[in-house]
């Protein structure tokens, strides 16, 4: 093996290769850099700390920057969405694996491609014409009037009812994020041995049986990954989010009310940020959302290969 | 005894039942949301759907008329840049990946592509804002194609390295045994093999970049008119879709559906492309 690369044109090949390699690794810490010297005016004005922590965020008058409410907002709107579409994602999975004939399953893999691949203006733009304004005339409206007449004390909590905030961008997101969950699943539970499936049969298990007791408990770690996949494109989301969410300023307090995550203030502002401190303030957001978006990310990874070493250890 | 099997085994079938009800509930509920969105796509764009479309400018609102053609002829330049930016890079690392895989930048550089992978895609709009906008003193279709390109590196290098390790050992090892030196094994014998599967790779991160909008709205910026010069402000169909979403006048919400569904169009149409290419040989 070593002799191969004694070859002159080996050793320019591999040299090539390698420094064109080095370029991603240097997109990848050129991107923690940059975007950390290019908040470091915010960051060092507020205190990383502060910065995070800071509830405020006021580029007009007080000139303070807290990006604690796009923290939430995010927190929030994403772990609600991996909430909501978890069960939905996972039946699918095992609907395409297991239960579905081979052509349906086929149509229904291409589906979650699909689904994947549509791009976020697209479900943002249904969102603005179609769920807010179904949203605010069959529920929030009806129920604002009904506590305006019976239960005036829950007003503030409901919010004024315009379609646009965290329960609109919940439910756009929550069916954005489901292939991601979904194919990961799928592949985790096509990856079980057969054995184990033929085993359970062969005790006398019903389908569902042999799906909860030899498939699932295996497939488990695929499946969280799958998950927390879904939980870093849900984090990242930016402009489906953007469109709906309502963007505001404020701590998000209720439900129905609007709302901004870290990549929809970022979207929204940067182009009318004049100020340096301002720019940088976003950028300091970008880095925050970089941070949490790799701790997610390298989670996911952990957990697959976990899982990857569990099933080569039953094999 | 066996009326206690029996009410058993009744039981047991009663909750297989229920449970390929509850499945095929929410495999219906997981894909609600998709069926809805495609239904009105294609309602609501097909109307505004004409040869003006594609072939003239967009008129300023109040003025009935006129089509997205910057928009989309900027979407073909914008990310095509971006698809030749990102082609060596993403290429050499799965090549690396895949070919030498004792390498000990290896471990590095599958985390890193798979991190990068899963980044926002509006950092990277950052990262060419700061990178290419800030130096060139000005928004620029260069500098979305930056974020693009940036965006398709981990993507090419990954689905690389898979097609790449798809490729039988003894392909390999017929041109090692003939005394071909490596790097002419890799180019003439391993990458034709793995054609069709490279330019699937290549059409799926082209498709996946051309719906991107949040990286290019400080980058590429957008524009009202053809601009075919790559150092101008470009449009693309993503930002020009959500302009006009939030804009307040009808015509433009109907060309926004226009826009969304010529841009579904394009990427089920790669999609399909990419997946008959991975199925023949060349």
């Amino acid at each position: 093996m070593k002799r191969l690369y004694t070859h002159f044109g080996d050793r320019v090949f591999a040299l090539v290769l390698l420094l064109l390699a080095l370029g991603v690794v240097a997109l990848a810490l050129l991107m923690a850099y940059e975007l950390y010297r290019g908040g470091s005016l915010a960051l060092g004005r507020f205190g990383l700390l502060g910065f995070a922590l800071g509830k405020e965020w006021d580029p007009a008058l007080e000139k303070t920057f807290g990006a604690w409410p796009y923290i939430l907002g995010t927190l929030i709107v994403s772990l609600s969405a991996l909430f909501l579409s978890f069960f939905p994602a996972l039946a699918a999975a095992i609907f395409a694996a297991e239960y579905a004939p081979r052509w349906l399953a086929q149509i229904l893999n291409f589906l979650l491609d699909l689904m994947a691949a549509v791009p976020s203006v697209v479900y943002g733009l249904w969102g603005i014409f179609v769920l807010a304004p179904w949203l605010r005339d069959k529920l929030q409206l009806p129920l604002y009037l009904w506590a305006a007449e019976h239960a005036p004390g829950l007003l503030p909590l409901l919010g004024v009812p315009t379609g646009y905030g965290l329960m609109t961008a919940v439910l756009i997101l929550a069916s954005m994020i489901v292939p991601y969950t979904a194919a990961l699943a799928r592949d985790a539970i096509a990856l079980v041995p057969r054995e184990h499936r033929e085993a359970a049969y062969a005790l006398g298990a019903t389908r569902w049986e042999v799906m909860r007791l030899a498939i699932l408990p295996l497939a488990r770690g695929g499946i969280l990954a799958g998950a927390f996949l879904a939980l870093a494109r849900a984090v990242g989301e930016t402009m489906a989010v953007t469109m709906v969410i309502g963007n505001s300023h404020k701590l998000p307090y209720t439900l129905f009310g609007g709302a901004a995550t870290m990549p929809s203030v970022i979207a929204n502002e940067f182009t009318e940020a004049v100020e340096d401190l301002h720019l940088s303030a976003l950028i300091g957001v970008g880095f925050l959302l970089f941070l949490v978006s790799m701790a997610v990310n390298f989670t996911a990874a952990y957990v697959l290969r976990r899982q990857e070493r569990l099933v080569k250890g039953v094999l | 005894m066996s009326r206690e099997r029996d009410l058993a085994l009744r039981r047991r079938y009663r909750v297989e039942r229920l449970m390929l009800a509850l499945v095929a509930l929410g495999t219906l509920l997981a894909f609600l949301v998709l069926f809805l969105v495609l239904v009105y796509a294609l309602f609501q764009g097909l109307g505004a759907l004409n040869l003006d479309f594609f072939l003239k400018d967009m008129r300023p609102p109040g003025e009935a008329g006129g089509g997205l053609r910057q928009a989309i002829v900027g979407t073909l330049i914008v990310d095509g840049l971006g698809l030749l930016l990102a082609l060596p890079f993403g290429l050499a690392a799965g090549i690396l990946l895949a070919e030498y895989p004792d390498h000990p930048l290896n471990p590095y550089l599958r985390l890193l592509s798979d991190t990068l992978n899963g980044m926002p895609a509006i950092l990277f709009g950052l990262l060419a804002f700061i990178l290419v906008v800030k130096p060139m003193g000005g928004f620029s279709g260069l500098s979305g194609a930056f974020a693009l390109g940036f965006l398709m590196i981990p993507i090419l290098a990954r689905s690389t390295e898979g097609v790449l390790s798809l490729v039988p050992k003894e392909v390999r090892e017929a041109g090692l045994a003939l005394g071909l030196p490596r790097w002419r094994v890799i180019l003439s014998l391993v990458l034709p093999t793995a054609r069709a599967g490279l330019i699937t790779g290549i059409l799926l991160a082209f498709a996946r970049a051309a719906g991107e909008a949040a990286p290019l709205l400080f980058t590429a910026f957008g524009s009202p008119l053809l601009e075919l010069n790559p150092l101008k402000p470009m449009d693309t169909l993503p930002l020009r879709l959500f302009a006009f979403a939030i804009s307040p006048y009808e015509d433009w919400h109907q060309k926004a559906w226009a826009a969304g569904l010529v841009l579904f169009g394009f990427i089920t149409l790669t999609s399909l492309l990419a997946r008959w290419a991975s199925r023949r040989r060349f």
